[in-house]
């Protein structure tokens, strides 16, 4: 089933922009380069995370964590390795990105914990950066509901996605 | 923000690595994970541009507008303050069309443009309108049809099958958006964020 749906874009996506009369391998070749670009420049970031929580990690900090908050967030079914990445999501893309990397990284691309970051990666938004940016354009100043909402909804997709990922790739624990 | 995050992550493993005598580990752990980090970048390169080329396709193709189509009904009824016809409500459907396809590079220049539409319809400049706190909590729910990047890392990682994502992505991210709405438009009517306006 994944393996069709990844041959769908993979064959796909490129045959209907034929079909659409585009250059197909030109436009490939500029989003590719962006993309490359894109990825170069998350190397900074990326450092600056994984060093962090490299850090946090050896420490214990972690270990420390799971015999406090374990019981706790095992009742509602988030591993603790996760947690790192809901904390730091409404601040940062990219260094939430560094810490998905990170925990995929850790603990395998088919692994349980790494699909439920990706869910939750994607069901999330950078709520504070977003709002700053997008109420800066316009001089807001009193933002009134703005954030709350934006962090109930964060908060809603990360309980969501432990949801979902419980039903769907419980196999997988 | 992330300044202090940053700088908390630090020192919290410091005194933790001190408590569990760990330090030399946490030590250790700066240059190796300094080495992982540009790695890990190499080995996500290949993949990664390959998904945004592809995706680049797709937005050649004209996906964004086949789904801004789908999403205009739908946004004329959650923005009632916004006439159908004002230029807010097309950009406010671009960028949303955007974002579900992780296109942010197309989508923020159309979001910010957006935003500087609604506020030609604010009557009382400084003051966030309800139709700005409805988009951008809207925009902050980010509801995903192709997590991109996402699948990438998880591809980069050895993963056998990267596009399971996409449905629980997909699930997960309608609940937000759905909850971003509600809450949103519950919030509105709360006094204690109208009292800017008395």
């Amino acid at each position: 089933m994944s393996t069709l749906l990844f041959l769908l874009f993979v064959v796909g996506i490129p045959l209907y922009g034929t079909y659409k009369k585009i250059n197909v391998f030109d436009a490939f070749i500029s989003g590719a380069k962006q993309g490359f670009e894109t990825t170069i420049g998350i190397v900074p970031h990326l450092v600056a995370m994984l060093v962090a929580i490299g850090m946090l990690r050896a420490s214990g900090f972690f270990d420390s964590m799971s015999h406090v908050l374990g019981p706790l967030l095992d009742k509602i079914g988030m591993p603790v390795d996760v947690l790192p990445l809901a904390l730091i999501r409404p601040f940062s893309g990219s260094a939430a990105n560094g810490v998905l990397v990170d925990i995929i990284h850790q603990h395998g691309g088919n692994s349980y914990v790494s699909y439920l970051a990706a869910t939750i990666m994607g069901s999330t938004e950078t709520t504070f950066y977003v709002i700053a940016v997008y109420f800066g354009v316009v001089n807001i100043r009193f933002t009134r509901h703005a954030i709350p909402a934006g962090l109930i909804a964060d908060f809603i997709g990360i309980v969501a996605s432990v949801v979902v990922c419980h039903y769907l790739f419980g196999y997988l624990k | 923000m992330l300044n202090i995050i940053w700088l908390l992550l630090i020192c919290t493993s410091v005194v933790f690595g001190v408590i569990n005598h760990q330090l030399d580990a946490v030590v250790a752990a700066v240059t190796i994970s300094a080495k992982v980090a540009f790695e890990l970048v190499l080995g996500l390169t290949g993949i990664m541009v390959f998904w945004l080329g592809l995706m680049r396709i797709a937005e050649a193709c004209g996906l964004v507008q086949l789904i801004a189509k789908g999403l205009r009904p739908i946004l004329i009824r959650l923005f009632p303050e916004v006439p159908a016809e004002h230029p807010a409500m097309g950009e406010m459907v671009m960028n949303m069309s955007a974002n579900m396809l992780g296109l942010v590079n197309a989508a923020t220049p159309l979001g910010l443009k957006a935003m500087k539409s609604l506020e030609t319809l604010n009557t009382y400049p400084g003051i966030a309108t309800n139709p700005m706190c409805t988009f951008l909590a809207i925009n902050t729910s980010s509801i995903q049809l192709i997590p991109v990047s996402a699948m990438a890392y998880l591809a980069a990682g050895g993963g056998m099958h990267p596009t399971d994502i996409i449905g629980s992505g997909l699930l997960a991210s309608t609940c937000s958006t759905v909850a971003a709405i509600i809450a949103v438009k519950l919030l509105a009517r709360l006094s204690c964020f109208n009292k800017v306006y008395s």
